[in-house]
């Protein structure tokens, strides 16, 4: 059946036993992203720290309303990325937008996505494309804002040029 | 009347049996495979139905041989054209039992309500003849928590624009409204009630006579909803107490990008309009203009004559049907799907569990699954339902839901794909409970 292509034995798993789920503190920014086509919502916290001079997350905690790809994928994404850097992190979820959009013709690139590969099959099903895509687009979300506030903390050091190339 | 007698003479007493063999002949798209080569079931009409090959065919015919710009032109297709969409008009005001000139066609049932939103908030700059279609603050306006947000959002916007106050009737567990409260809320303040006609999530049909009598009473205008009712069941403006009546053409075997709006005739002259621009104007001059008459009033631009022709001739397919036998299939279906998923466990029906004033919508929600997931197992074998809040997400919170399936049904469903149904939910039951009775 086509239908295992999607719900691979990874994602149920994942959807049965979701990893760091629940919202914890302290955090940096929290943000609340919905679904409005099917009222699926997550409530997602990032906290940075400082490792290097470079941003680190040490912690992404959420908690999903929705159906088992997006709690699957929510749990994938937070075992992933905590404890990476900003820019690493970034890439991963560069790398899983690329293979949502392809609508099942990109080949994965399974050392980047490790069990995020498992949702090549979803990419398959545009309806469901979203549901892949919601905590990682709030996750984003999240670690722009809590960004933001570092460079609000550190505003004093004067304007920077983020915005002059638009 | 003599619509009523030419209905009459449609329909036999009780409505004969539809023959749904014959009916599904007219619909190419059901014969066809959809995902693992299945036969395509298709449960989600209440979205929009299927269009049956005379209505494609009409449409096919306007374009081929009368195509041009309706109330437009001094050429001979123009004329035909006009002609067509004016008949149109005419078959719509027969299949509800109206007059030609109390229907405006939109582009959909939400432009409807929002028609007549906004013409209320133009009320207040447009002359002494609008002032009853005035609101603001000190006023209100009355809802209902099972409206679909095409009849509750517009009425949350006016109200900021006015500073008019939105209340609405809550529902009950079963998704009935609860009445008991009329007293308090139907009130001299009341200036107008919108109520849906049959809601699209639990089914309900909400006594719109007695609700728009009490409302009358104060002196409120009524609104219904009828994008689920009209297609379903027979509808009778001079009978159903409502001043509006909205409806889409998409969702009653017609083409999309047609709806109507039923008014009143007496309330249609004082209102004033909401789109303005071509061939909804009397004179224009730099500085001011003045407006035509309705229908006219409200349909400025080229109005979708193609569309309003196509929805003609759905109203001719379900006048031969005749709608009292349509709902008498509908009921037959739904008793049977309310049955067949009573026997489902952890299975709960948002909505009333038997088919007294109740519709043919059936929502859904399954411990421990969500509808997406089911939706999912369904189209995996060829069911084609809704899932998600259905445009309804102030009645999902109100029955304790966050999301559910709906099955919806028409002239061309049959008893075998409601077992197909009850069956693929079993299935969407073992695919994801199996391995998981260890889940946390």
């Amino acid at each position: 059946m086509e239908l295992e292509s999607m719900y691979q034995e990874i994602i149920l798993e994942h959807y049965r036993r979701p990893l760091h789920a629940g919202l914890r503190e302290p955090f940096d920014a929290q943000v609340q992203h919905v679904n409005p086509t099917c009222g699926d919502e997550v409530t997602l916290r990032v906290t940075l720290k400082d490792a290097d001079g470079e941003p680190v997350l040490a912690d992404v905690s959420y908690e999903t309303l929705g159906c088992s790809i997006s709690q699957a994928s929510a749990s994938v994404m937070a075992d992933m990325i905590i404890g990476k850097t900003v820019g690493e992190a970034m890439a991963i979820s560069e790398e899983f937008l690329r293979l949502m959009q392809s609508r099942g013709t990109a080949e994965p690139d399974e050392s980047v996505l490790g069990d995020a590969v498992a949702f090549e099959g979803v990419s398959k099903y545009p309806a469901r494309i979203k549901c892949a895509l919601l905590s990682w687009m709030a996750w984003k979300d999240a670690t722009a804002r809590a960004l933001d506030e570092r460079a609000g903390t550190a505003a004093a050091a004067g304007p920077d040029g983020d915005r002059e190339q638009e | 009347m003599t619509a009523q007698r030419e209905m009459t003479a449609r329909e036999p007493a009780g409505g004969a049996q539809l023959d749904v063999d014959a009916i599904r002949a007219d619909f190419a798209i059901l014969g066809r495979a959809v995902r693992g080569g299945n036969h395509l079931i298709y449960l989600d009409s209440g979205a929009t139905s299927q269009k049956p090959r005379q209505v494609l065919d009409a449409e096919r015919d306007f374009y081929t041989t009368r195509n041009a710009a309706a109330h437009r032109g001094a050429h001979l297709l123009g004329e035909e054209a006009t002609d067509a969409y004016e008949q149109a008009r005419a078959r719509i005001a027969a299949f509800l039992h109206g007059s030609p000139g109390e229907i405006i066609f939109t582009k959909s049932a939400t432009e409807a309500v929002n028609l007549v939103a906004y013409a209320m908030s133009n009320a207040a700059t447009s002359g002494p003849q609008a002032h009853r279609f005035a609101v603001g603050p000190g006023d209100e306006v009355l809802i209902t928590e099972a409206e679909h947000h095409a009849n509750l959002v517009p009425w949350q916007q006016l109200c900021e624009r006015t500073g008019a106050t939105l209340r609405w009737f809550g529902v009950r567990p079963d998704g009935r409204l609860n009445l008991a409260d009329a007293g308090e809320l139907i009130t001299s303040r009341t200036k107008l009630v919108a109520v849906t006609h049959q809601s699209n999530v639990t089914g309900v049909v909400p006594p719109v006579a007695e609700i728009a009598a009490a409302a009358h009473a104060q002196g409120a205008l009524v609104l219904a909803d009828g994008a689920q009712s009209v297609p379903h069941q027979p509808v009778d403006v001079t009978r159903l107490g409502a001043d509006f009546l909205v409806f889409s053409g998409h969702k009653m075997l017609g083409p999309s990008g047609i709806g109507v709006l039923w008014g009143r005739r007496e309330l249609l002259e004082a209102m004033p309009p909401f789109i303005t621009g071509g061939s909804m104007i009397e004179v224009v001059r730099m500085d001011r203009s003045t407006f035509l008459p309705p229908p006219e009033r409200f349909e400025a631009g080229v109005p979708a004559a193609a569309q309003a022709v196509g929805l003609a001739a759905a109203c001719d397919y379900l006048d031969a049907l005749g709608m009292t036998s349509v709902a008498a299939h509908e009921e037959a279906l739904t008793a049977h799907a309310l049955d067949a998923l009573a026997g489902i466990s952890g299975l709960r029906i948002l909505g009333p569990l038997d088919t007294d004033q109740r519709g043919g919508a059936v929502s859904f929600v399954l411990d421990g699954i969500h509808p997406h997931d089911v939706g999912q197992v369904l189209d995996e074998l060829g069911i084609a339902v809704r899932t998600g809040h259905h445009c309804a997400w102030p009645l999902h919170r109100a029955l304790g839901a966050q999301s559910s399936t709906r099955a919806t049904f028409y002239v061309y469903n049959t008893h075998d794909e409601v077992d197909a149904l009850a069956d693929g939910i079993r299935q969407a039951q073992k695919f994801f409970r199996s391995e998981s009775s260890g889940a946390a």
